[in-house]
Order: structure tokens, then sequence, then C-alpha cells
């Protein structure tokens, strides 16, 4: 129990460094929108539906980034991460507190982005926002641990979308097809999958990629 | 070993009314295979690099990572001659095979951008472990991913035919599987030995300064 | 209570320890001392259990829960509170009746006024009090400390000169500065990396 304690204090700290400072969400929520309107700029006349239902998850995965960037800055300045690793907690709780912390902001953005895309684009049916926060899910831990190891480098900005581009692939496909498949099912389960083998396999490493 | 290959790549015009892309197929696919083995055999290496804390295993994983790549790249190159040779295209995204290369590939080329962004030291090690063990675990979802996405993304225009292999074509198949296989292995022996090589160097050199 | 033999520490190429031998018994004060670059950080990471040793043994007699590491860096959040920020540790440490604790370590260290203000506010002097709470806080067995004295003035010294008198000899210590004069009435044992 004392395990979700300590994830509990990491996830509320995370939220309450992000509401002092707040940098990260305000800039995930604008970057999201501009990236919508741009969108309608960029699709040409007659590009069908799904084209659109393509492009929000490129809109999802981008503003994702944006917030695994900022991820772990808190804890780089000064060195916190130091102290968190010091102390007796499990450090997967590290990862667990800070992935929960960015799903937060993920989801935020997204209340606000997925009823413009509605208002703008296609509509979004049950299946859809289910894929949605199920991709959210899979690229928040993923992207948790990915940050952190970036973190450590002198090339963090640019590397960090290089190591989690290639995984959010089946995200993406598992995304769109629960937004415009007729078997959106397939599509749910496989993004089930998805988050649990790299949750798990996350959840496991964590701890290798922040001691020596 | 080259023997080997060679034997495989005259066999082959045996087989009559073949034409290039069946040949090509006896290359393309051991090296596609091959190139599986040593993403499979990095992983392996990362694993225990993880578990028994020795640093010997992270030049190993890493070079078997970077054969598996070079083999992959050589999988999309053969691939690509092969969609010329049966279909017309130089590219063609209905190939399973061929995306799930081009993903894997991806992933494993930012394995080096991290490897080298990265301080030489127990966290390089330990993180391209971990990335490494991601790798093989992307493999299978990855090919889920794109036999679903299947769905939607582009219809089916091209049907490749699996080659209905009589036993000639079976044993020039497996001749030349072990061919790329002995290939990998000698590459990798030889680039083990020379990284080895020169971080005894090193160590030499620093020891007597 | 520390007990290392041979002790190397390599990061890639980079040899940073070698050879180190060390034996601090149980309510030891060690003092560790060296020119700038001569592996005394390093050294405190291994014993604070941080990293572990390229080569050689290495022995900690207390688990991570019962060491206290105050490192060059503060490692606090700039963004939270001096109160924030220890309640969160002791949350981590599972410190019993942890509020009361903080506040009797803030009051201490001088910090009880500014205890929520942001420690971006702070000054160094502040910061690096605040840094002396949070490795006390969980009232540790084994004390690692890199320079404790550093961006403090005269009366944040004189602090921390009463807590070491008042923990040596109850608590192991180990300590890295480039004062070792101060500390001199205390130690047990000297320490010098090349």
């Amino acid at each position: 129990m004392t395990y979700l304690a300590d994830v509990a204090a990491l996830t509320r700290k995370d939220l309450r460094v992000e509401l002092r400072g707040r940098d990260t969400l305000p800039a995930m929520l604008l970057f999201v929108l501009a990236t919508l309107v741009v969108f309608h700029f960029a699709l040409p006349e007659g590009s069908g539906d799904t084209a659109a239902y393509g492009l929000l998850w490129v809109a999802i995965v981008f503003t994702a980034l944006l917030g695994l960037a900022r991820a772990w800055v808190p804890e780089q300045e000064h060195r916190v991460l130091d102290g968190l690793v010091l102390a007796p907690c499990d450090r997967s709780a590290i990862w667990l507190g800070k992935t929960l912390a960015t799903l937060v902001f993920l989801l935020a953005a997204q209340a606000v982005a997925l009823p413009v895309f509605v208002l703008f684009f296609e509509p979004l049916h049950a299946a859809a926002l289910a894929g949605v926060v199920l991709a959210d899910v899979g690229i928040c831990a993923v992207g948790s641990l990915m940050a952190a190891m970036a973190a450590a480098s002198r090339a963090r900005e640019v590397l960090l979308p290089l190591l989690v581009l290639p995984l959010a692939i089946p995200l993406i496909v598992g995304g769109v097809g629960a937004a415009v498949s007729a078997d959106a099912e397939r599509f749910i389960l496989f993004l089930l999958l998805y988050d649990a083998v790299f949750a798990v396999l996350s959840w496991a490493s964590f701890e290798y990629v922040v001691t020596e | 070993m080259g023997l080997a290959l060679v034997l495989a790549l005259i066999v082959a015009p045996e087989d009559a009314d073949q034409g290039i892309s069946q040949r090509i197929f006896y290359i393309h696919v051991p090296i596609a295979l091959t190139a599986y083995f040593c993403f499979g055999l990095g992983a392996v290496k990362a694993l225990l690099l993880l578990w028994r804390g020795d640093e010997r295993y992270d030049l190993e994983s890493y070079v078997a990572i970077h054969q598996g790549t070079i083999f992959g790249a050589l999988t999309l190159i053969t691939g690509s001659i092969w969609a010329r040779a049966s279909w017309g295209v130089w590219w063609t995204w209905s190939s399973n095979q061929l995306v799930l290369f081009l993903v894997l590939f991806l992933f494993y080329c930012a394995y080096f951008m991290l490897r080298f962004s990265l301080e030489e030291g127990p966290r390089r090690a330990r993180s391209s472990a971990v990335y490494a063990l991601f790798g093989v675990a992307l493999i299978p979802v990855s090919f889920l991913a794109i036999r679903l996405a299947d769905d939607f993304i582009h219809p089916t225009v091209f049907t490749r035919d699996g080659p209905q292999m009589s036993a000639t074509m079976f044993t020039t198949f497996l001749v030349a599987w072990a061919a790329v296989t002995l290939l990998a292995y000698v590459l990798y022996r030889v680039e083990l030995a020379g990284k080895r090589l020169d971080a005894d160097l090193r160590e030499l050199r620093e020891a007597l300064q | 209570m520390i007990r290392g033999r041979a002790v190397e520490k390599r990061y890639g190429r980079k040899r940073v320890l070698t050879g180190v031998d060390l034996a601090v018994p149980a309510g030891g004060f060690a003092v560790v001392t060296g020119p700038n670059g001569s592996g005394k950080t390093t050294l405190l990471r291994l014993l604070a259990g941080l990293a572990v040793p390229t080569r050689g043994d290495l022995v900690i007699g207390a688990e991570r829960s019962r060491v206290g590491y105050l490192a060059h860096e503060p490692l606090v959040y700039r963004e939270l509170s001096a109160a924030e920020n220890l309640d969160l540790y002791g949350r981590l440490y599972r410190v019993r009746e942890r509020r009361e604790r903080v506040g009797m370590l803030l009051e201490r260290f001088g910090l009880w006024d500014v205890r929520n203000e942001r420690v971006s506010t702070y000054s160094r002097g502040m910061t690096q009090r605040l840094a002396l709470c949070r490795t006390l806080l969980h009232d540790p067995e084994l004390l690692v400390l890199d320079e404790p004295y550093s961006a403090l003035d005269e009366d944040g010294a004189a602090l921390v000169d009463r807590e070491l008198d008042g923990l040596a000899g109850s608590r192991t210590f180990v300590v890295a500065t480039h004062d070792p004069a101060r500390l001199e009435s205390l130690a047990t044992q000297r320490v010098a990396l090349a």
C-alpha cells in the first residue's frame, strides 16, 4: 500500500509543480489547437473524412511529445532525480507517478482539443474516444521512460521524438482504426495489448535507467 | 562461406522459369531472418547485462544490434529490388514484411542516436539494453499493427504468392540461409573482436599514462 | 558500517576512482579531502548508494532508508515551497510524525518564516539549509555530506557545526570538505584522495 501512497505523493507533486510553473499544459493546449487549424489549410479539398482522423492522431502524438519533453525538467534542475532515487521507495513508483501526471496533462489538453476537432472536422464516436484514451496511456507510459533516457543525453530535444515515434506507430494504427474502422473492437483490443505489454516493460525497466 | 553464397546463386538459376525475382528471394528472406535473429540476440545480451550486471554484454548487445540493423537495411534494399522485379515498383505498402522492417529500421537507427548522445558508462549500457528489449517487444506488436492497418490504409493491389517450393528450391533456400547466417556470424565476431581490441588498447594506453 | 576495498569507478574510459580502501566503523567520522577532480563527489555518491563501483568491494551497512546524502546540488524542487519539499521527502522516507518533524527542522534551520515560499525565491544559503533539512529529515544512521558548508554564511555554518556536534558519535559520518580544519575536533579518520 505504501507503493500506491508513494505514487500518489509523486503524482501530486508533478501536478503541483505544473500548476505553479504553468509552462507545459498551456503550451500543449495552444499547440494542439494551432495544429488543428493548420490542418484545415493543409488538407486539400475533398480529401475525405478519414484523412482528418489521421491528422488528428498526428496532432495528438506531437502534442504528447511536447508534454513529454518537459516531463523530467523539474527533476533535472538541482538534480532532484537523485533525491528521488535515493529514497527507499520503489524506483518504478517514480516512473508511475510521472506517467500518471503526464497522462493527466495530455487528457486535459485533449478535453479541449477533441471538441474543437469535432467542431472543425469530423464527429468522434465512443470507440474513437476509447482509442484516444488507450493510446494516451500507451504513449505516456513509453514516453516517460524514453524521456528519462533522453534526459541524460546531450541531444535530448532531438532524441526524444526519435525514440518515441517508432514506438508510437502501432498506437496511431490503433487509434485511427478505432475511429474509422467498422470493426473498431479489434483495434481497441490491440491498444489494450500494446498498453499491457509496454506499460509493464516500462514499469519494470525504469529502475535500470536511473541507477548506475 | 562465400562459396556457399555463390553456390546459392548458381543453384538458383538451375531452377528454370524462375526469373530474377525468385533468385532474390533466396537472399532476401534469409537476410530478413538473420536480421530478426540479430535483434533477438541483441535483446538477449541486453537482458543478460541488466540481470548479471557484467558490462561485457553491452558491447555484445551493441554489435548484435549493429549487425541486425545492417541486415535490416539490406532487407529493405533487397525487398525493394524484389518489388521492382515482381511488380515494377520500388516500394509498396502492401508488403507487410517490408513495412515492418521499415518501422524496425527507424527504431534501431534511433538506438544508435541514443548511444551516441550518451556518455560512455553504466548509464549508457543500461539505457541501450532497455531500448534493445523494447525493440523485440515492438516486433510482434508492430507486425500486428501493420496487419490491422491493412484494413484501412491501402487496399491490397498486389498479391504476393508465396513460392511453392520444390525440393531443389528448398535446398537452395536452406543453403542460402545457412550462408547468410554464417556471414552474419563472422561479421559479428569480427566486429566484436575489433571493438574489444579497441577498448583494450585504450585501457592500456591509459594505464601507461 | 562501511568497508571498501580496491574500489574503482569508471565512466567508460574515464577512471575517476582507483584503488580506494576505506573502513569506517559505526559512529565514526571520516573526513574526505582532496583537490577538485580527485573523485570526492564520486566516492560519496558510491557511499550514498547512487552508483555502484566498477571494480572492488564496497559494503555499506545501512539500507537506503537509513542513509542521508547531502549533495553538491540541493535536490529540491524549485517550484515547491520548503514545507512541500520536505513533506514529499517525508512521505517517501516514511517519516513518522512527519508534520511535526518537518516543522521542527524548518525552525531549527531558520526557515520557518519562509516555509511556504517557493524555493526559487530563496538565496543559495537558504537553499543549502533546506538541503540540510532534507538530509536530516528521516534521522539517518549514515550521513554522507558533500561540502556541507558551501554557500553558508557564518550563521548557517554555525548551525551546521551545532548539528554535527550533536550527532557525532551516535551516527556515522563521511564528510567531504575543502576546510578540514573546521572538523578537526570531530574527525576520527581522514581519507585523502589524490
